[in-house]
């Protein structure tokens, strides 16, 4: 039996990421490596103006300072920036009016991976901005938004239409040298997506954008920024797969949020890059840095994030409560498997009165994984009468990976209240027995008991993505029982 | 026969429970097995459906004319094998209706028939519920979790009408139950009884049997079991007490 028990574990624990595929695409690229030549043919692609140039400059040149973070408990190979390319786009014939003129082979990927960029999710309320590699193809819905005065496009579509925006809010919750990956990105950035919501207005669909990294040793850069104005409301979506590769490839990302007073932005990410094989061979190096700031009084921005992808994950997505009253919340489940490594947490920053903040994690790892959650919660002197619930949950399947839990806590004032709460629990022998008892496979078994373990981040998830998210979680986790 | 068991030897970390039990069950009998604590009764009906931890040293069981000990515990489940837990398991954040609807359906899939469309899963739960008169909200409840003593066992005989196995090892379901309770949870087992199925109830209280009578009745004793007879072994146990039992050793 116990033999049978190893024989299953490992076959599931085997099973090869479902989404792997690769696409021909002509692609316009540039050469390889990082110079201050790369930035300035990235900057003049795009036909930036001058102020984003000198941005990326500086930003180039503090990179240069600046050396990889080794804090993380994370084992990362040497990464060879010199090896890596920094711009990649699908080669565009000419300016694209309709569906019919997208390349098929890209427009094949898109159905690949169930996006539609047709009536079918215009029916189902969901805008969407596909970024493919680095370039944005087609953006939908924009109209309908812009009635209300949304604005909803490509980062670099911002940049043409809208600089005023972009040059006063980039780079003001993330600096470009807050940290070494914040920094190259902020230099190389490719695309990403802007959102910006007026005074007063409740975005009515939810906002949702889908990477994919595709050109072989092409680093992703991608970099998102939305802003909420005074009572303003969006619900933002962001998920992907990537097609398999046996090099490893980097992603730095970078989010910014902006909330103003009385505005609430939640942001929702299902991460399901390609993990690497069972050997721990290829995968994504995933190291992104979102923050977002309540600026204003009674502001708000959630975090949910559903972390099942990439080789390695360094991600801490964070709320700065500078308004009074203002609330943050961090809802995250991580499932590390095989030889995954993933170090991620939150950062809540209360600066105003009277501000709370929520941190919910849930990390699951199973075979020779490793998982960390990282979290720091500050509550500076001025923020008298703040709050922070903490609550760190682990689950260990096996007995050959690793769950951490580092929470970091600063209180500066008397007033406030911290509570922390962190368990460390295995998928008990009774709990599955019951299940099986039942007739229940154990395949099932586990998807059951773990998405139970998860329900309070997934709950938090919006419906599209909620059923997408319990899938991720079963096939991520198949037989890996200990 | 339905079950047969033969000189089963069962152990668990080296130490020996189950040291030679012989029991055999026919279709539309109800067995009681009787015994003091720690004698090897829950270990009995875990080796039964397939618990992993228990070792088997020596001996069969065949269900169905088959080795039954061959199967792995959700193919058992499946066949027919119902366990009645002595100490239900909670399963945190998991519906009783999600928990119900893929064991039915996983049960389903085992013999080939198709999910059961939702609609008709959730009349059946419906239906299944009154039958053990559960009044209560289960339905978006997380499985035992929150739930007192009494509703545990409720739920366990919920779960076998929902399932309807061929053989039902109930393990000490009348344990905690109030009166009103017992009454509905014998209810809910005798309403189930059939000339296709059999029932094994593993209890301490003769006063169990006034309601489910039992065709066969055993004493389990350290491992074996060493005395079988009528329903009026249960009432003899019950003034005699096990002295009687260990003396005519
Ligand atoms: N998982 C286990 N690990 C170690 N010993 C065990 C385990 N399960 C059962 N035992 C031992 O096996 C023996 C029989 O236990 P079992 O639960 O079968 O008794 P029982 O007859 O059901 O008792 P009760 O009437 O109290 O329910 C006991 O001595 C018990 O301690
Ligand atoms: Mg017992």
């Amino acid at each position: 039996m116990e033999k049978e028990k190893n024989h299953i574990l490992k076959e599931v624990t085997n099973s090869e990421y479902k989404w792997g595929f690769v696409t021909d695409i002509e692609m316009d690229t540039a050469t390889v490596g990082l110079t201050e030549d790369t930035v300035r043919f990235i900057s003049a692609k795009k036909n930036e103006p001058e102020f984003l140039l000198e941005y990326r400059l500086k930003a180039y040149k503090k990179w240069l300072e600046m050396e990889q973070p080794q804090w993380a408990h994370l084992k990362i190979p040497i990464i060879n920036y010199q090896d890596i390319i920094y711009y990649a786009a699908p080669k565009k014939k000419k300016e694209l009016s309709s569906l019919d003129e997208v390349d098929p082979a890209l427009l094949e990927t898109f159905k690949k991976l169930g996006i539609s960029l047709d009536e079918q999710k215009k029916l189902s309320g969901v805008a969407v901005d596909a970024v493919i590699d680095s370039v944005s193809v087609k953006t939908t819905f924009t109209e309908t938004l812009s009635k209300q005065g949304i604005i909803f496009c490509s980062f670099s579509d911002a940049v043409q239409n809208h600089p005023d925006l972009v040059k006063q809010y980039m780079g003001s919750v993330v600096p470009y040298g807050d940290n070494y990956f914040a920094a190259l990105n902020s230099a190389v950035f490719s695309d990403g997506s802007f959102c910006y919501i007026p005074k007063g207005v409740r975005c009515p669909v939810e906002l949702s954008t889908y990477f994919r990294i595709n050109a072989a040793n092409t680093g992703q850069f991608e970099r998102t920024l939305i802003i909420a104005d005074e009572g303003a409301y969006v619900s933002y979506m962001e998920g992907c797969t990537a097609p398999q590769r046996d090099e490893n490839q980097l992603h730095a990302a970078i989010v910014e949020i902006v909330a103003m007073k009385d505005a609430e932005v939640k942001y929702s990410t299902v991460q399901n890059w390609y993990p690497g094989d069972k050997n721990g061979l290829g995968g994504i190096f995933n190291f992104v840095t979102k923050r977002g700031i309540c600026k204003g009084s009674n502001s708000k921005i959630s975090w949910t994030q559903v972390e099942t992808g990439s080789a390695i994950t360094w991600k801490y997505p964070s709320c700065i409560l500078l308004g009074d009253h203002s609330v943050g919340e961090f809802y995250s489940v991580a499932i590390t498997n095989n030889h995954q490594q993933a170090d991620t947490g939150s950062k809540m920053i209360h600066l105003g009165k009277n501000t709370k903040s929520t941190i919910i994690s849930k990390g699951i790892s199973a075979g020779f994984s490793n998982n960390s959650y990282r979290g720091l919660v500050k509550i500076a002197k001025n923020a008298t009468n703040s709050r922070n619930y903490s609550q760190c949950d682990s689950l260990l399947m096996g007995d050959k990976c690793g769950a951490h839990t580092w929470p970091y806590i600063k209180a500066e004032n008397s007033s406030s209240i911290i509570e922390h709460e962190a368990t460390t629990s295995k998928i008990s022998e009774d709990q599955l027995f019951y299940c099986q008892q039942r007739g229940i496979s154990t395949e099932s078994a586990i998807g059951l008991i773990v998405n139970g373990y998860a329900k309070e981040v997934l709950n938090k998830l919006p419906m599209e993505f909620a059923v997408e998210a319990q899938k991720l979680l079963s096939i991520s986790l198949e037989g890996s029982v200990g | 026969m339905l079950l047969n068991i033969k000189n089963l030897h069962a152990s668990i970390n080296g130490k020996e429970i189950l040291k030679g039990v012989n029991l055999e069950v026919n279709k539309g009998e109800v067995h009681a097995i009787m015994g003091p604590n720690g004698t090897g009764k829950s270990t009995l009906a875990s080796v039964i459906a397939g618990r992993e931890v228990f070792d088997i040293t020596e001996g069969e069981v065949l269900y169905k004319g088959k080795n039954l000990l061959d199967l792995p515990v959700e193919a058992r489940a499946s066949e027919g094998i119902f366990l009645g837990f002595q100490y239900p398991v909670e399963i945190p954040g998991v519906s009783m209706t999600n928990f119900m609807r893929t064991a039915v359906n996983e049960q389903r899939k085992y013999h080939g028939l198709d999910p059961l469309p939702s609609g008709e899963f959730l009349r059946m739960m419906e239906e299944k519920k009154q039958m053990v008169e559960i009044t209560a909200k289960l339905n978006n409840r997380s499985v035992n979790e929150g739930f007192s003593g009494g509703e545990k066992k409720k739920n366990e005989i919920f779960q076998m009408a929902m399932l309807n196995p061929t053989l039902s090892i109930l393990d000490e379901t009348d344990s905690g139950l109030d009166i009103d309770a017992l009454r509905i949870v014998a209810n809910g087992v005798n309403k189930l009884r059939g000339p296709e199925n059999a029932t094994v109830v593993i209890t301490h209280y003769q006063r169990l049997l006034d309601y489910i009578v039992p065709d066969f009745v055993h004493v389990l004793y350290e491992g074996r079991i060493v005395k079988s007879g009528g329903k009026e072994l249960a009432l003899e146990l019950e003034s005699k007490g096990y002295e009687w039992i260990k003396d005519s050793l």
